[in-house]
């Protein structure tokens, strides 16, 4: 029963977030309207972490066969593949080069800057 | 009767499980991030529609109903960030800024890059989110008319090149910061790539993990403006 009641608690949460996604003027997924929505739930106490955890914690942990069907719809693609293939390659490996390289100076710089006002402060 | 097998919805389901678990078993012998399991599972089911001729829509029975769990399996990602509320509160502007600059950098980047390969919008709006965990990334490409699968595949190059290279990106610019190198591979790699970050730290794995939310939610923000 257990299992059947946290189902609920989150397939609901998500249905909010549908909800949610709809009554907004500018499009946004309802997937990350759901998000946010079971984060402020769980702050606010609303839902507890023991509600939801067990189909929560399977749900995250088995996250990559998940996407399997919407994956092989790729067949239908292929020419798209044959085509730009490589660009598309290229255009990953360099797009995420960059994305560590900027993310990861930043932060640092931000860490820096914050270790130093510590150290003024204290 | 191979008709009805065909058509039943335990088939999709069971090949996709099926060959999944074939791709985790040739991961656990290789050991390498390289032979990623899901990427693995794709080439195997491609591989078994295509040689006998199965239509995508008969698969897909079976399908739909491991892809309507994709939804629930966002949301719950929220529960493993209220886990490291904690940690997210103690860093907090060095994780949101630095996402946000992640996230901006790698939709500038791909719009670039599209450009420069004169590459049409239908495949733009298909990579532009692929630095995003892949359920958000879907989101953003469906709803500018991109093609799921091949957002899929770009999440998926993304975050094994994010994986495997990791280290060395860390030693190219020179991350001394654990902080800076869990956010920068959870930003750039998201879920594949903090497999690796955990492996670097627990500091490392936290931070990654938490970037994968933040900077999926960033995406999802700059690209309402454009």
């Amino acid at each position: 029963m257990k299992i059947i009641t946290q189902i609920g608690v989150l397939f609901g949460v998500c249905l909010g977030g549908v909800g949610i996604s709809a009554i907004l003027p500018f499009p946004f997924p309802a997937s990350v309207s759901a998000m946010l929505l079971l984060f402020a739930l769980l702050l606010c106490r609303v839902v507890k972490p023991g509600q939801i955890d067990e189909i929560a914690g399977f749900l995250t942990k088995n996250m990559a066969i998940l996407f399997l069907p919407a994956a092989v719809g790729i067949i239908e693609s292929l020419d798209i593949l044959r085509d730009s293939g490589i660009q598309i390659l290229i255009i990953c490996l360099v797009s995420t080069l960059l994305t560590f390289g900027v993310t990861a100076t930043v932060v640092s710089l931000l860490m820096r800057l914050a270790d130093r006002k510590e150290r003024q402060d204290g | 009767m191979v008709n009805q097998l065909v058509s039943s919805p335990l088939f999709g389901i069971v090949l996709c499980v099926v060959t999944f678990w074939v791709g985790t078993r040739v991961n656990q012998w290789l050991r390498t991030p390289v032979a990623n399991p899901l990427l693995i599972a794709i080439l195997l089911c491609s591989v078994v529609l295509l040689a006998f001729r199965i239509p995508l829509e008969q698969f897909n029975i079976g399908g739909e109903i491991i892809n309507m769990l994709v939804g629930p399996a966002t949301a719950a990602l929220a529960l493993s960030i209220y886990h490291q509320r904690k940690v997210l509160g103690k860093y907090f502007l060095p994780i949101v800024v630095g996402s946000f600059a992640g996230a901006a950098t790698s939709l500038a980047s791909v719009a670039l890059l599209c450009r420069l390969f004169r590459l049409d919008e239908v495949i733009l709006s298909s990579l532009l989110p692929k630095s995003v965990t892949t359920a958000i990334a879907l989101e953003i490409s469906a709803g500018r008319g991109g093609i799921g699968s091949v957002t899929i595949l770009a999440v998926l190059i993304t975050g094994v090149s994010g994986a495997v290279f990791a280290p060395l990106m860390i030693r190219l610019f020179r991350v001394k910061n654990p902080v800076a190198q869990g956010v920068a591979i959870g930003t750039c790699s998201h879920a594949v790539g903090t497999s690796k970050a955990i492996e670097l730290g627990e500091l490392q794995g936290a931070m990654s993990g938490i970037a994968i939310g933040v900077a999926g939610l960033m995406t999802v923000l700059i690209t309402l403006l454009f």
